[in-house]
């Protein structure tokens, strides 16, 4: 198999969480680029954000659904998978994209703030992961990547807060899954992303900045943009990643080492 | 920008130690087929095989230098340096891949076999870093991928060696230059492959009980082969990680996690 054979998703299908904007968008945009039809899941499904993006993917000449969900309910989540296999007959990819920035001390959050963290960060992604591997398991192939966060392995902050736990939550939902996947020759690996140039993201990276020049910003000084994140999860979507699997891979140009 | 394009080495230089086999050759050859010029060398010129991976390199229309070098001689580093500046004119990535290890268990391991191991594994490294960086840091890009092992995480053979503790020094070096290099715009990773098929690790995999263990990996009970990480290699070294830095990747099916 030549290099471009195996960087090539051509004819793969993938579903995308959070697909509107920022990570999401780029990574759909670049998994299409790449060869995949997409299923963009996002909450707002009218919204002129994804609308572009089907476009632009249509304009590409691949295939794609906008499907309207909130992926911490079960039979939004069921329903994901069945309009996907309506439209598509299988699932390759699955990219677990879609969460919440929102974070509160651990000290001060309200049983709810707690829950609503854990439901779309965490939840979303077991709940995600459980309905599309049962489509992979028979066919014996499939990969799954995981978006947590570089806030998921260090305190950042000086304080305990909910999105951090999430997103911590899901290494080993990606560990176990790896382990006991890759029987079926389905991969599952996780990217941290550092800070990116998205529009939640630059509140957080103007309140941080300040705190942490010597050690949290990252030596380029710079966030990083959408792309340079979803060509990671391209790569890992890739053949050419055939070996790696259950990988954690912090993409946050060496802030964390 | 298409994907293919975002893992295309076109008209970069490379040097890769180690190659006349292996990851090193594999490595040398995937460069080649992105699009890079490549130096390989290896210590040993004997046997013909690094001829025959600069052949492999030449087929594929790229330009191939073969030198005969021993990665822990400061002499031959400069010598091949010079040789690939003549030749090629400049340096965008440095592959750290030649590596070996000598002597039992730390307790008996005879003080010249620690010497040996870590002058093969750690100091041609050190001296790579530093004769070639000086290079890239003129052109303010560059990129150094260091080949370690799963050795350097767990202590997958049941006792202490020197090899592991050369590839746990080796991630120090991949961190601390990560940072230091990041403002020079020069990424710093490395790969820590697992069970490979390869010539130095046949006297491991050949044997009968190794293979039973194999079947409980979590890939499908098999061997990974040296493309397997060639392909990372090629995905670290190109714009598609242009936010990796400083990072780790096990390279291992998922057997560690």
């Amino acid at each position: 198999m030549s290099l471009q054979d195996k960087i090539s998703l051509k004819d793969r299908v993938a579903i995308v969480t959070g697909a509107r904007r920022g990570i999401g968008a780029a990574t759909s945009i670049m998994l299409a680029e790449a060869g995949a039809d997409v299923a963009l899941v996002c909450l707002h499904p009218d919204s002129p954000e994804i609308k572009e993006l089907a476009e632009k993917i249509r304009g590409m000449g691949r295939k794609t659904l906008v499907i309207g969900a909130d992926v911490s309910k079960k039979p939004d989540v069921d329903a994901i998978v069945a309009k996907t296999l309506a439209e598509f007959g299988k699932i390759d990819i699955l990219v677990n994209n879609a969460g919440t920035f929102a974070s509160q001390t651990l000290l001060e959050s309200t049983e709810e703030e707690w829950q609503a963290a854990l439901d779309i960060n965490l939840k979303s992604c077991y709940l995600c992961s459980q309905a599309v591997a049962a489509q992979m398991m028979p066919r014996k192939q499939g990969t799954i990547i995981n978006v947590s966060s570089i806030e998921s392995m260090k305190v950042f902050r000086g304080k305990a807060e909910t999105y951090p736990v999430s997103k911590a939550g899901m290494h080993l939902v990606t560990r176990g899954m790896a382990r006991e996947l890759g029987a079926y020759n389905i991969r599952v690996n996780e990217i941290a992303p550092g800070y990116i140039n998205t529009e939640s993201m630059k509140a957080k990276w103007d309140e941080m900045a300040p705190a942490n020049q010597w050690r949290g910003v990252p030596p380029l000084a710079r966030m990083a943009e959408p792309e340079e994140v979803a060509a990671v999860i391209a790569f890992l979507a890739s053949d050419a990643a055939s070996w790696v699997n259950g990988e954690i891979i912090a993409v946050d140009g060496g802030t964390l080492c | 920008m298409n994907t293919c394009d975002l893992f295309s080495l076109k008209d970069k230089v490379a040097i890769v130690t180690g190659a006349r086999r292996g990851i090193g050759a594999s490595t040398g050859i995937m460069m080649a087929e992105a699009g890079a010029d490549v130096c390989i060398s290896d210590i040993d010129v004997s046997t013909g095989e690094l001829e025959q991976v600069a052949e492999k390199i030449r087929q594929t229309g790229r330009r191939a230098l073969a030198v005969k070098v021993d990665a822990s001689s400061r002499a031959d580093w400069e010598t091949m340096v010079a040789q690939t500046i003549k030749e090629f004119g400049k340096i965008d990535i440095l592959v750290n891949n030649a590596g070996g290890g000598r002597g039992g268990t730390l307790l008996t391991c005879p003080e010249p076999d620690w010497d040996f191991t870590f002058n093969v594994n750690l100091k041609s490294v050190y001296l790579g870093c530093k004769i070639v960086v000086p290079y890239m840091k003129t052109q303010k890009k560059g990129n150094v991928i260091n080949i370690n092992s799963v050795e350097s995480l767990r202590a997958v053979l049941d006792h202490s060696h020197p090899y592991a503790v050369t590839k746990s020094a080796m991630t120090a070096v991949t961190r601390g230059l990560a940072r230091e290099l990041a403002k020079s715009g020069i990424r710093v990773n490395e790969i820590a492959p697992g069970s490979i098929r390869t010539e130095m690790m046949r006297h491991f995999w050949s044997k009968p009980d190794f293979q039973e263990r194999m079947k409980s990996s979590p890939m499908w009970g098999r061997m990974a082969e040296p493309e397997e990480v060639g392909s990372v290699a090629v995905f670290l070294a190109s714009d598609a990680a242009s936010w990796v830095s400083g990072a780790t990747i096990v390279v291992d099916g998922g057997a560690l996690c």
